[in-house]
């Protein structure tokens, strides 16, 4: 029971990171090899902030969200657009995409390291709550319940708006929407600034309760990849799914057997997704 | 077997015999930069065999090297096992692994296959500490031998003859043009008969197999093995770097941009250690937007641009 309510706990926030990178490569077509880093920038202004301030994380979310989202709009439209335009198919752009990408992540990891090149220890609402007669880390509840609102807001645009039937639009037929009148370059630019401030903020909320440091981004780049493929590319509600479970996974893991093996996990989970069902769990094989 | 065929196979023996003599010559400090550049060399040009023509970006190569290295320190101190033998061991370890993985993922899409082998070096270097730590007890592995520096260069440099000369073979062979059509068009390759699937995963394979053997050869210059550090996942970046910034379009492109990045990188270690990873990323970034194609690449464009101006 324990395992189970930590593993969701875990996996919401595993969901909103994955719902930023299926923003971006969904929509974008970008394959953001660096949101790794978006996240552990989230982590490393949580805790510069608490530790100069005290300021709560929750505040400093919201101070960073619309600073990654000009950050990340700022990347899209003067790195990766010049990429988009240059590339004659997909395949072309995924290559050049994934080298840039990690071009800016190994930078980030550079310039992290020389501000903060220790542990971004900082304790914030560790306290007991009571669940169900069992007792867990407030902080581990909040975060959830932030990753909760925050991935209904996005949602309901998604779903409610007009702005975000076109972002779905993009997602389906990249030539498609430009014909009937949507404005591409800008709505990926966009969808893409908005995957990377919704990375941020999940990396805010996951350094409440998980020590980061600056070199630990790749780890949940890696995380949030398996996520999308095992949910389905662009699938919201396989990305949840998915997100759920691999935070189950791990966290029995850990707990099982040892707290080492939590990317083995992962990836037996991954090879699982590739030999059996590699259009994701709600995907239809491709004809 | 054209005589153009023939000259360039008499030019690289030429070329890896003189490579052969740098021990003659070298000594200490300029001897440890050979034996890493030898190393490179051949990481990155079998790495270019199968990247290259594909597109495919493998980040694997920590984790065969790495097993290789592994396996050599484990075999050595662990069973008591002779290093030569180790070697062997060590090599076919690492080829079937990557067999293994190429199975798994070749079949699919590039992402999946980049996105696998980015953590691949990672996961099993977990796994080998997981292991050690609770089965093996967490003792150093050590690899004693009374092999030298110029013996392991002259090792790589055999190793790096093996590689050209597979290079040289695959390039006129049917596998060789199979892998281009690929490149140029998956879709096409597969509507004109040829088993992707397959061609992808023998040259994957084949530069696992060298990777691992590396791994083996160059663990004996370290003496002292720690999954650590045979696993970093930095050498499967260094090795893309050192290949795109050469160029993959030619089998010799890999080493032009080895040497002056190993030595790069030999400067920035000594004198600005901190701003190792910072390089990395700036050179990526500079790979991408100003040599897409690589330093060759960029000097034969130039060459056809002066021909067409001056006729």
């Amino acid at each position: 029971m324990d395992i189970i309510i930590t593993g969701l706990l875990l996996g919401g926030t595993y969901a909103l990171i994955a719902f930023g990178l299926n923003l971006q490569y969904g929509v974008a077509r970008i394959m953001n090899l660096a949101n790794g880093e978006m996240i552990v920038l989230g982590a490393l202004a949580a805790f510069w902030i608490f530790v100069a301030d005290a300021i709560s994380p929750i505040l400093t979310m919201l101070i960073v969200a619309p600073l990654s989202f000009f950050g990340n709009w700022l990347i899209y439209r003067f790195l990766l657009r010049p990429l988009v335009r240059r590339a004659k198919n997909q395949g072309q752009l995924e290559v050049d995409s994934i080298l840039a990408t990690f071009g800016m992540a190994f930078a980030l990891v550079g310039i992290m390291v020389s501000i903060h090149g220790e542990y971004y220890t900082y304790s914030y609402l560790a306290e007991p709550f009571e669940i169900l007669g069992e007792t867990f880390a407030l902080n581990r509840i909040v975060a959830f319940c932030f990753a909760v609102l925050i991935g209904a807001a996005l949602w309901l645009w998604l779903y409610f708006t007009r702005t975000g039937m076109a972002v779905r639009a993009v997602s389906v037929s990249t030539e498609a929407s430009g014909l009937v009148g949507i404005n591409v370059p800008q709505l990926s630019a966009i969808a893409f600034a908005l995957g990377g401030a919704v990375t941020t903020m999940g990396g805010t909320l996951i350094s409440t309760f998980i020590t980061l440091d600056a070199s630990v981004g790749v780890v949940f780049t890696m995380k949030a990849l398996i996520i999308i493929i095992m949910g389905g590319v662009g699938d919201i509600r396989g990305a949840i799914v998915a997100a759920l479970i691999l935070g189950l996974v791990e966290t029995a893991v850990a707990r099982l057997i040892d707290p080492g093996l939590t990317l083995a996990a992962a990836y037996a989970i991954f090879v699982l997704i590739l030999l059996f069902r590699p259009q994701g769990l709600f995907g239809r094989k491709p004809s | 077997m054209t005589s153009g065929d023939v000259k360039q196979l008499v030019w690289g023996a030429i070329l890896l015999a003189l490579a052969a003599c740098v021990p003659l010559v070298a000594n200490g400090y300029w001897m440890s930069i050979a034996l890493t550049i030898a190393m490179f060399t051949v990481l990155s040009t079998s790495w270019a065999l199968f990247s290259g023509p594909t597109h495919y970006i493998s980040l694997a190569t920590a984790a065969f090297f790495g097993v290789g290295g592994f396996l050599v320190g484990t075999g050595m101190s662990d069973y008591n096992t002779d290093y030569w033998t180790m070697v062997v061991i060590a090599s076919l370890a690492g080829t079937v692994l990557a067999f293994l993985v190429g199975l798994a993922t070749l079949r699919l899409s590039g992402v999946y296959f980049v996105i696998f082998t980015l953590g691949l070096a990672e996961m099993i270097r977990t796994l080998v500490s997981w292991i050690q730590n609770n089965f093996t007890g967490s003792r150093g592995l050590y690899v004693l031998t009374d092999l030298g520096e110029a013996d392991i260069y002259i090792h790589l440099v055999l190793v790096a003859a093996l590689v050209y000369l597979a290079g040289w073979w695959i390039a006129r062979s049917r596998l060789g043009f199979a892998m281009r059509i690929i490149g140029n068009d998956e879709m096409v390759a597969r509507h004109v008969g040829i088993n992707t699937a397959f061609s992808k995963v023998i040259l994957f394979t084949f530069s696992g197999f060298v990777a691992s053997l590396v791994g083996a050869l160059i663990a004996p210059r370290y003496t002292y093995i720690e999954p650590n550090g045979v696993f970093s996942p930095e050498l499967s970046f260094i090795v893309v770097i050192m290949a795109l910034l050469g160029g993959t379009g030619r089998l010799w492109g890999p080493i032009v941009g080895v040497i002056p990045f190993a030595l790069l990188q030999e400067y920035i270690n000594a004198n600005y250690s901190n701003y190792s990873t910072l390089v990395l990323g700036i050179a990526f970034l500079v790979i991408v937007y100003f040599l897409p194609h690589g330093v060759l690449g960029r000097l034969e464009e130039t060459w056809a641009k002066r021909r067409r101006s001056t006729w």
